[in-house]
């Protein structure tokens, strides 16, 4: 599909997203992410933002803060209280050829949605033969104190649908590849914005409006020896965080970031395997039927003949993500957690 | 028809050698009546007839080793009707059945009548119910199956019987002998890096696998090549896991047992006479040691993994060597045994470990184990811990000495006691202690009493 350029300068007239790069040059999850949005919204007019209070309030965490000022509100479209509807109206537009991105204000309100995602926008492609290039935008994850409502990660519900990409990146650089990613295919997809993350973890991000990184293509994050740590999302951090004080111990854990979870980027999965012959999958979706369920069916299955010991899930428990500090703590897999799941890998 | 096939003899034992038919094809036999010898990691032992009956076919030639559960032999029953399937070995009754297409009618397993061997089994397409020539001599092969598998490991712990996928695949991609690689892993599993370490090393050729030929030995003119057997092999890996796989230290004391050689001297004949059987050192030291035990239940303990295991009770090894080798007969119960019972019990046990009559439970759950080199004129050894133990005694001579007595040089009968233990387990402070307990039930006990003469 040709893509469309707005008249070029644009930027340059002092129209800009409100979240800016430290001193440093270094961007947060959160800016790496408006930036993907800015520079997709710049690059194709086609592209345009929906949802609730994104326009003048700039969104319930600022993503969009400074886009309708720059946009317009025909592109920085606010929407009722109707989920519903903003999927609804997305596969719409996106049959009359454009190329909408819906912004949830939580995750955990796709579900309000729940039907028109997973009957119509993960299907219509296969029915009618019209491709649905639709991204679908929500802060997921628990980890801030904001309760069942609110934390939830919601990816193997949508990513049973089967129709549906299902990104969840852990750095700022592959939030932004990613997203600039999801908004040029013209597959549906499902972006999921840590929000742990989002003011938390800065690096250096590519300034390069062609910088992409490929949906489906996992990353490992720590190179390893002895223990393959397969994660995604917030996990990934603590997964880093946990594998330092491992190494100080003299287990030399390998980290890999799904950065997709829909579809799995099995050859890399197996590769550390193959590499460690022993798997600890660490997410925070549930533990039943969570994405590390079909990870670790995965590496059971085509990875049988690589394993020095069984494959080992860490992941909360199929309850509601508590509110209470000291409950929600022990509902998420903590840095200790992880230490003690692969030290007892590690000495299986 | 009943097979018969090759016993478990121990829940660890996955493997046994045919050392000797004692029946031929057409023998008959009675219940119970011993059809062979053979040889396992644990004991050597006649394997009796369950049924009466004539003997059909023998599948296994001597010398063979084959899995357990592989079929040996077939008996015909004892007045069985034809054609009526036996009441046991319905397993060895389904390994034999015909092929499909062959002659014999469902209900199959028809042992055709007669005394003359016919070859029911042999699945390659034979004519329909060909006798087989009754003198043909049974193929050895048959019943061995081509696989042996990869997984025929010694028990060195309670995890030692776990391969993962990984580790078998490694052993089958670089022809690795697992038998002969001790395990590291927790409860003395083998690892990945147990197996990388052997391959890296270079070492990757199989060294004494079971039931293949030996390589021709490089042996000079004169040389005399003795195969290693069964026992032979088996106490080389027990002992080899055994260095490998614990921390082993040495403590030594000395006693003074002059008090118990006058006694013994007093005392043997009327024991012998009274019991039949020769009153020794050894069932004295046992009966010292057992309290001792009982006072330090730590030393009378095993490593489980990540746990101490101390046992309630005290099940005394007694390493016995024989023309075979050396095997460890268990007392079992010894706490529960006064200085008489022990004395028996270890005659006994003696005995018959000489006559190759153990059973294999009665060389198996040692909570602690004794040798006795003494008699052999040794002052100190230096025994390996036999495991899961956690430490081993060594009875050694007792010896004249000139020892310091109230200031005095005098000339009394020592002995010295030494203990190799585990020091995973238990330290020296510990060890040392149970050593002095020994040493001093041994210098303060009255044992004329206990002993009834």
């Amino acid at each position: 599909m040709a893509t469309q350029q707005v008249e070029a300068g644009a930027a340059g007239h002092g129209a800009e997203p409100r979240g800016k790069r430290g001193e440093d040059g270094q961007a947060t999850y959160l800016i790496a992410i408006a930036e993907a949005l800015w520079e997709e919204m710049e690059r194709d007019e086609r592209v345009f933002m929906l949802g609730e209070d994104i326009g003048v309030y700039g969104g319930a965490f600022k993503v969009t803060e400074g886009f309708i000022e720059r946009f317009g509100p025909e592109r920085v479209m606010d929407t009722p209280i109707a989920e519903e509807t903003i999927v609804g109206m997305s596969v719409g537009a996106a049959m009359e050829g454009l190329r909408p991105v819906a912004e949830f204000q939580y995750a955990d309100f796709m579900s309000s949605g729940f039907d028109e995602i997973t009957t119509v926008l993960s299907r219509y492609h296969y029915r009618a033969g019209v491709p649905l290039p639709v991204v679908l935008r929500g802060p997921s994850g628990g980890g801030v104190r904001a309760s069942s409502f609110h934390s939830i990660n919601p990816e193997p519900w949508y990513a049973y649908a089967g129709g549906i990409k299902i990104i969840c990146p852990a750095f700022p650089s592959d939030a932004k590849g990613l997203l600039k990613s999801a908004i040029r295919d013209d597959n549906p997809s499902m972006f999921l914005e840590h929000k742990w993350i989002y003011r938390r973890i800065k690096e250096q991000v590519s300034e390069d409006p062609e910088f992409l990184v490929p949906i489906g293509t996992a990353d490992v994050k720590r190179e390893g020896s002895d223990v393959s740590i397969i994660t995604y999302g917030a996990m990934v951090h603590k997964a880093l965080e946990a594998a330092e004080a491992l190494a100080q111990r003299g287990i030399s854990a390998e980290i890999v970031d799904l950065r997709t979870v829909y579809p799995l980027d099995e050859e890399t999965i197996l590769r550390s395997i193959e590499k460690t012959s022993r798997a600890l999958v660490l997410y925070e979706s549930y533990r039943f039927l969570g994405i590390g369920t079909e990870v670790a069916a995965v590496i059971a299955e085509k990875a049988f003949e690589h394993l020095d010991a069984p494959v080992v899930r860490l992941a909360p428990p199929n309850v509601p993500v508590p509110f209470s500090p000291p409950l929600e703590d022990a509902f998420l897999p903590q840095i200790a957690d992880i230490e003690a799941a692969v030290d007892r890998l590690a000495g299986w | 028809m009943t097979s018969i096939q090759m016993p478990q003899l121990g829940e660890t034992i996955v493997e046994g050698t045919i050392l000797k038919w004692l029946k031929r094809e057409g023998d008959s036999v009675e219940r119970d009546e011993p059809l062979f010898e053979i040889s396992t990691d644990k004991v050597d032992t006649e394997v009796p007839s369950p049924v009466a009956g004539t003997v059909r076919k023998i599948l296994v030639e001597e010398g063979t080793t084959v899995p357990v559960g592989t079929a040996l032999m077939e008996i015909d029953e004892a007045g069985a009707a034809s054609g009526a399937a036996s009441g046991d070995g319905a397993s060895g009754d389904a390994a034999s059945s015909p092929a499909s297409g062959a002659a014999p009618p469902a209900g199959a397993t028809a042992d055709v009548s007669a005394g003359a061997a016919s070859s029911v089994g042999s699945s390659a397409a034979p004519p329909p119910a060909a006798p087989a020539p009754a003198a043909a001599p049974a193929p050895a092969s048959a019943a061995a199956p081509a696989a042996t598998a990869v997984a025929t490991v010694p028990d060195r712990g309670p995890r030692s019987q776990i391969l993962s996928p990984l580790v078998r695949r490694l052993a089958k991609e670089h022809d690795l002998d697992l038998a002969q690689i001790p395990g590291t892993g927790s409860g003395g599993r083998i690892t990945k890096a147990d197996v990388m370490a052997v391959i890296s090393s270079g070492a990757a050729a199989p060294a004494m696998a079971p039931a293949q030929p030996m390589p021709a030995p490089s042996a000079g003119i004169g040389d005399e090549v003795v195969p290693v057997s069964h026992i032979r092999r088996a106490i080389a890996e027990h002992m080899l896991a055994s260095t490998q796989g614990t921390a082993r230290a040495w403590t030594m004391v000395e006693v003074n047992v002059d008090h118990l050689v006058k006694l013994r001297e007093r005392v043997k004949d009327a024991f012998q006479e009274r019991y039949g059987i020769k009153i020794t050192y050894l069932p004295l030291v046992v009966r010292a040691t057992v309290d001792a035990l009982l006072e330090y239940p730590d030393v009378n303990g095993r490593l489980d993994g990540e746990n101490i295991v101390r046992h309630r009770f005290v099940n005394m090894g007694i390493a016995v060597s024989y023309d075979a080798g050396l095997i460890v007969p268990v007392v079992k119960g010894a706490d529960g045994m006064n200085t008489i019972g022990v004395a028996r019990s270890i005659a006994d046990l003696a005995a018959r470990a000489r006559a190759h009559q153990l059973t294999p439970d009665e060389v198996q759950g040692a909570t602690f184990t004794i040798t006795n080199p003494g008699p052999y004129g040794s002052i100190a050894s230096v025994p390996i811990i036999n495991q899961p133990n956690v430490g081993i005694l060594s009875l050694d001579a007792i010896v004249k000495r000139p020892v310091v007595i109230d200031d005095a040089i005098a000339i009394r009968s020592m002995v010295n006691l030494s203990m190799s233990w585990d020091h995973r387990v238990i330290d020296g402070e510990l060890a040392t202690r149970f050593l002095a307990r020994v040493k001093q039930n041994l210098e303060s006990w009255d044992f004329a009493e206990d002993l009834g003469v």
